[in-house]
């Protein structure tokens, strides 16, 4: 989202507030504080234009370590607040942080409902597959068979994949990234800001606590290369240590291929495309188990609600003869009683 | 073609109530709009209520498809739509069933004869004819073949197809009851041709219906014309008539202005108080933010949202979707911002009767929320005050930085009458907290010594920039504060601040005796029946018997306890089990407190209450 810009150039200092940070030692929350502060000296808005709206929950902590607008809201409830914010003010860059609880279990309703309308804001989802502060239950991400206090002998609920439940959604812009990749989550959260819409951003959090390790498989230093994918919009999707595996379509289903393998070149790779308005591919890649995709899956520029209120709002008045209330008040069906 | 079984003396009346009844596709609502404009524009007091029933397209015929619009006319002050009907319009035998229970005996019915076929009545389940079987005797029935003579009277209009000439008839109905009346048909007339300019066919039917009905009236002088009512006495000045729910719109449109303040409503439809949110919606021309959202909880969020950012924030609902918003309020409670929520009371609980009135949300607005959670709550009392109350739930909400409870209740919002239009200038100003200014060791919580209000640093303000949130917060620094004894006096500064509202309204008002035997006490939309009830019983000569009608419930007036020690008894008469009585009898635990309650969904009658008050004196 674009909104008023600044000559005054700030640094992570400056986002910073006096308040003690309480996350657990180790807990991604600290990246995730850390790239935002990082990334918006870089976005070019005032800091008196920036509000963070968060829900409940130990992500939802974070508008108290910024030193910018913000507020602590209920639980599941911050997409409401934050549309309200940015429909006052739409000068204003909106930030919503919040939990894989707090965005898709209790507030389920608000996030799909947040997607389809395609306000100019940005939504950070803290995913990490567990309710922390609450102290470990499982959460609409929690895997099949996991073990949480509120499921010792293993979760029986199928989960739901955040980016897949968004793009059903309608979701204009959708990025994953990994808790322990600060430098692409700073720049992904630049991009959000500069789109135009609604932006979702997953990042794929540790807790320490509750369910440490629940993306080793993918982030670890040794395999993150191998396992994951960063795709960037227009260039080929390749990924591997050595960059050599590429992702095609092969039927109707993205298949992992070895460049030089089997006739293999890097022009038979798929080419991202995160603009175009078709999500089918993107749907694909948000599902792909293997390499797990990250980096800017879909951003596909669309009318906003804004857009779309402001040209009736204008036309209204255009045409009104109302100006003022009196106008209103005294109009039609009045009589006088002497 | 006509009989009359009891011919009534002709007389001048000063009062009369008039009830159209028939298919929901009759056009009854809008028979009865017209009626009552025009009575209005003749300079009669008014008071109405519609009837609808809760089927949209409930089939053709059926008891429960019954639509109603019941008008009070007078040429004194009217404050109800009335209990007993002196004229009874039926244009079905379905309309005629449920509501002949209303119709005062020896009074007038007008019937459509030619809709009483034998599978009308089937469906009305009368199982002999009532016009036939001597069961309306004690009545004066006016049989016409309304349906025949519409046709007739459009014979030769071109452009007309067999539906559009049966759905004129609700005209000839209306034209009679306009010569019985001695209105004049012009202000209709106007109407039809504002209403459908681009169909003239559509135009002259309406008018020819309308002048067959009138004339055909003055034809028959079987119809005494004497029921003259001459204009009220009314207090000079521009009116116009407005339903309770557009007041309430109207109310906020007026508090925007006033204040400079854009206006956001948030809001998810329910009956009754949909009508709120389509009135707002029409009004971009003034900048009107109206969203409407998933749900109840989003509708209030977003409004929250709203306040933060600046903005003159507004939710409206009806009692379930108030019971969602609870949590929410809390919020904005604690993070202290001007929010206006306002509750269209309807029958509960559970979705109860949606399309009933009833006042049994009283409790749910003082103390449905978590924890310590006081916010003000006030009542509006007649469907033209719905204005000066929505306009002073804002002026609350901003001047004490604290959400307010606004209630109405079915009744008053969907019923009408007469309003003086207020312009601008003439309202109250609107003060609010809003800060620019950069100043040391700045706290949100920052308050102003006579109200306790905080300050209001709206994001966009530089260097103010700061974090609220529903945590318990330091009572000097608004960080965060789990500490027992600053969560102690968090708790007395909410109360406090809500309690010193007190300052800020006007003083509890008492009508007739201002001391004496009984206080007849109310709140809220049931303001029209006591005080009719108190002011028939007064003229019977009870001249011992006050009436105080409460419109702030939380604080009261200052003057409540002295106002309460004039009478030796008092009664709380409300329509739920007795929720303002309790507040009632816990704050001021040293008087008795007799209360009369009703839990039918329907408004108090007179007669009831008049019984209950001779009970006491
Ligand atoms: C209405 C309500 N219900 C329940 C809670 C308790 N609660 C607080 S946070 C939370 C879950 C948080 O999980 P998540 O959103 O994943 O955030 P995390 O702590 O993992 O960052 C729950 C159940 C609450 N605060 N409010
Ligand atoms: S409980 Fe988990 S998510 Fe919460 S702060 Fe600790 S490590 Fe982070
Ligand atoms: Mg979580």
């Amino acid at each position: 989202m674009e909104t008023t810009t600044t000559e005054k150039k700030y640094t992570f200092k400056d986002f910073t507030s006096d308040q003690e940070v309480r996350w657990c030692p180790g807990c991604d929350d600290y990246v995730i504080l850390r790239s935002m502060q990082k990334a918006l000296p870089e976005m070019g808005v005032k800091k008196e234009d920036v509000v963070f709206i968060s829900g409940i929950g130990c992500s939802s902590r974070f508008p108290y370590y910024m030193s910018t607008y913000g507020m602590h809201t209920i639980h599941g409830r911050a997409p409401g607040i934050a549309s309200g914010v940015k429909m006052a003010n739409p000068n204003l860059s909106v930030w919503i942080m919040t939990g894989d609880g707090d965005s898709m279990a209790i507030g389920g309703n608000h996030f799909i409902h947040l997607l389809r309308r395609n306000i100019d804001l940005n939504m950070v989802m803290f995913n990490n597959e567990i309710y922390g502060l609450t102290k470990g239950q499982f959460s609409p991400t929690s895997l099949i068979g996991q073990k949480t206090k509120s499921s010792p002998y293993g979760n029986t609920q199928p989960p739901f994949s955040p980016g897949e439940l968004a793009l059903g959604a309608n979701a204009r812009f959708f990025a994953r990234i990994t808790g322990n990749n600060p430098k692409d989550m700073a720049q992904i959260f630049i991009d959000a800001h500069k789109f135009k819409g609604t932006s979702l951003i997953e990042v794929l959090q540790n807790c320490v606590i509750f369910n440490d390790g629940c993306f080793d498989e993918v982030t670890d230093k040794e395999v993150k290369e191998d396992m994951q994918i960063f795709l960037e919009h227009g260039k080929p999707m390749i990924f591997g240590k050595n960059k050599d595996k590429g992702l095609v379509l092969n039927k109707l289903k993205l298949e992992v291929v070895t460049i030089g393998e089997n006739g293999v070149t890097q022009e038979d790779i798929l080419v991202h495309n995160a603009k175009e308005e078709d999500k089918t591919l993107h749907q694909m890649l948000v599902r792909l188990e293997y390499p797990l995709a990250t980096g800017i899956i879909r951003s596909f520029a669309d009318v906003t609600l804004e857009e779309r209120e402001d040209a009736l709002t204008a036309e209204v008045k255009a045409n009104s003869k109302f100006k003022k209330t009196d106008d209103l008040f005294f109009s039609g069906e009045t009589y006088e009683v002497k | 073609m006509i009989t009359t079984k009891t011919i009534l003396q002709p007389e001048v009346l000063e009062a009369v109530v008039v009830r159209f009844v028939g298919d929901s596709g009759d056009g009854m609502q809008l028979t009865g709009t017209q009626f009552t404009d025009t009575s209005a524009m003749f300079g009669n007091d008014i008071a109405t209520f519609p009837n609808y029933p809760s089927e949209i397209r409930a089939p053709q015929g059926s008891l429960y498809g019954v639509s109603g619009f019941q008008v009070h006319i007078g040429s004194v002050e009217v404050s109800t739509p009335g209990d007993n009907v002196d004229l009874l319009v039926a244009m079905n035998p379905a309309a005629l069933k449920t509501n002949l229970y209303a119709v005062k005996p020896g009074h007038t019915i007008i019937v459509d004869t030619d809709s009483f076929t034998k599978k009308n009545l089937d469906k009305a389940e009368y199982k002999t004819n009532p016009l036939e079987d001597g069961s309306l005797e004690n009545y004066r029935v006016i049989q016409v073949d309304m349906t025949t003579m519409t046709k007739e009277a459009l014979k030769g209009v071109e452009g007309l197809d067999n539906k559009a000439i049966t759905r004129s008839k609700n005209m000839f109905s209306l034209g009679m009851v306009y010569w019985m009346y001695d209105r004049s048909l012009e202000h209709t007339i106007d109407f039809f041709n504002k209403k459908f300019k681009t169909k003239p066919s559509l135009i002259e039917a309406n008018t020819k219906v309308l002048n067959a009905g009138y004339y055909f009236a003055e034809t028959l002088e079987l119809i005494p014309n004497a029921y003259s009512i001459s204009p009220a006495k009314m207090t000079p000045g521009t009116y116009r008539i407005i339903g309770g729910n557009t007041a309430t719109a109207w109310g906020l449109l007026a508090a925007s202005e006033k204040s400079g303040l854009e206006l956001f409503l948030g809001s998810y439809p329910i009956t009754p108080a949909t009508d709120i949110l389509h009135e707002l919606v029409k009004h971009k021309h003034f900048g009107v933010k109206a969203f409407q959202a998933e749900d109840e909880i989003a509708g209030v969020t977003s409004a929250i949202g709203a306040a933060f950012a600046g903005d003159l924030a507004i939710t409206t609902t009806s009692g379930p979707g108030l019971a969602l918003k609870g949590e929410a309020i809390g919020l904005a409670m604690m993070v202290e911002l001007p929010l206006v929520i306002i509750n269209v009371q309807r029958g509960g609980p559970s979705t109860g009767l949606p399309t009933k009135t009833e006042q049994s949300d009283l409790l749910q607005a003082m103390y449905g929320r978590n924890g310590e959670s006081p916010v003000i709550v006030i009542a509006a009392s007649t469907p033209a005050n719905c204005f000066n109350f929505a306009y002073e739930a804002a002026r609350l909400a901003l001047e004490h930085m604290t959400p307010v409870i606004l209630l109405t209740d079915g009744y008053i919002a969907n019923g009408s009458a007469p309003w003086k239009v207020r312009s601008i200038a003439d309202m109250p100003e609107i003060k609010n907290h809003k800060v620019t200014e950069v100043k040391e060791n700045w706290s949100p919580y920052d308050r102003d010594e006579k109200t306790l209000a905080r300050n209001w640093a709206v994001p966009g303000t530089p260097g103010l920039e700061h974090r609220i949130g529903g945590l318990e917060k330091d009572s000097v620094t608004g960080n965060i504060s789990y500490e027992p004894i600053n969560h102690e006096k968090m708790t007395h500064i909410r109360a406090e601040k809500v309690r010193l509202v007190e300052n800020n309204i006007p003083e509890l008002k008492t009508e007739f005796a201002d001391s004496g035997d009984l206080l007849v006490i109310g709140w809220g939309g049931t303001y029209g029946s006591l005080h009719s009830a108190v002011k028939q019983i007064s003229d019977e000569g009870y001249k011992n018997i006050g009436f105080a009608h409460f419109n702030y419930i939380n604080p009261m007036p200052k003057n409540t306890e002295e106002i309460l020690s004039k009478y030796k008894k008092i009664i709380v008469c409300e329509l739920n089990a007795g929720q303002f009585v309790s507040i009632l009898k816990t704050r001021f635990s040293k008087f008795e407190f007799s209360q009369h309650n009703k839990i039918q969904g329907l408004p108090f009658s007179n007669d009831e209450l008049i019984q209950q008050f001779k009970l006491l004196v």
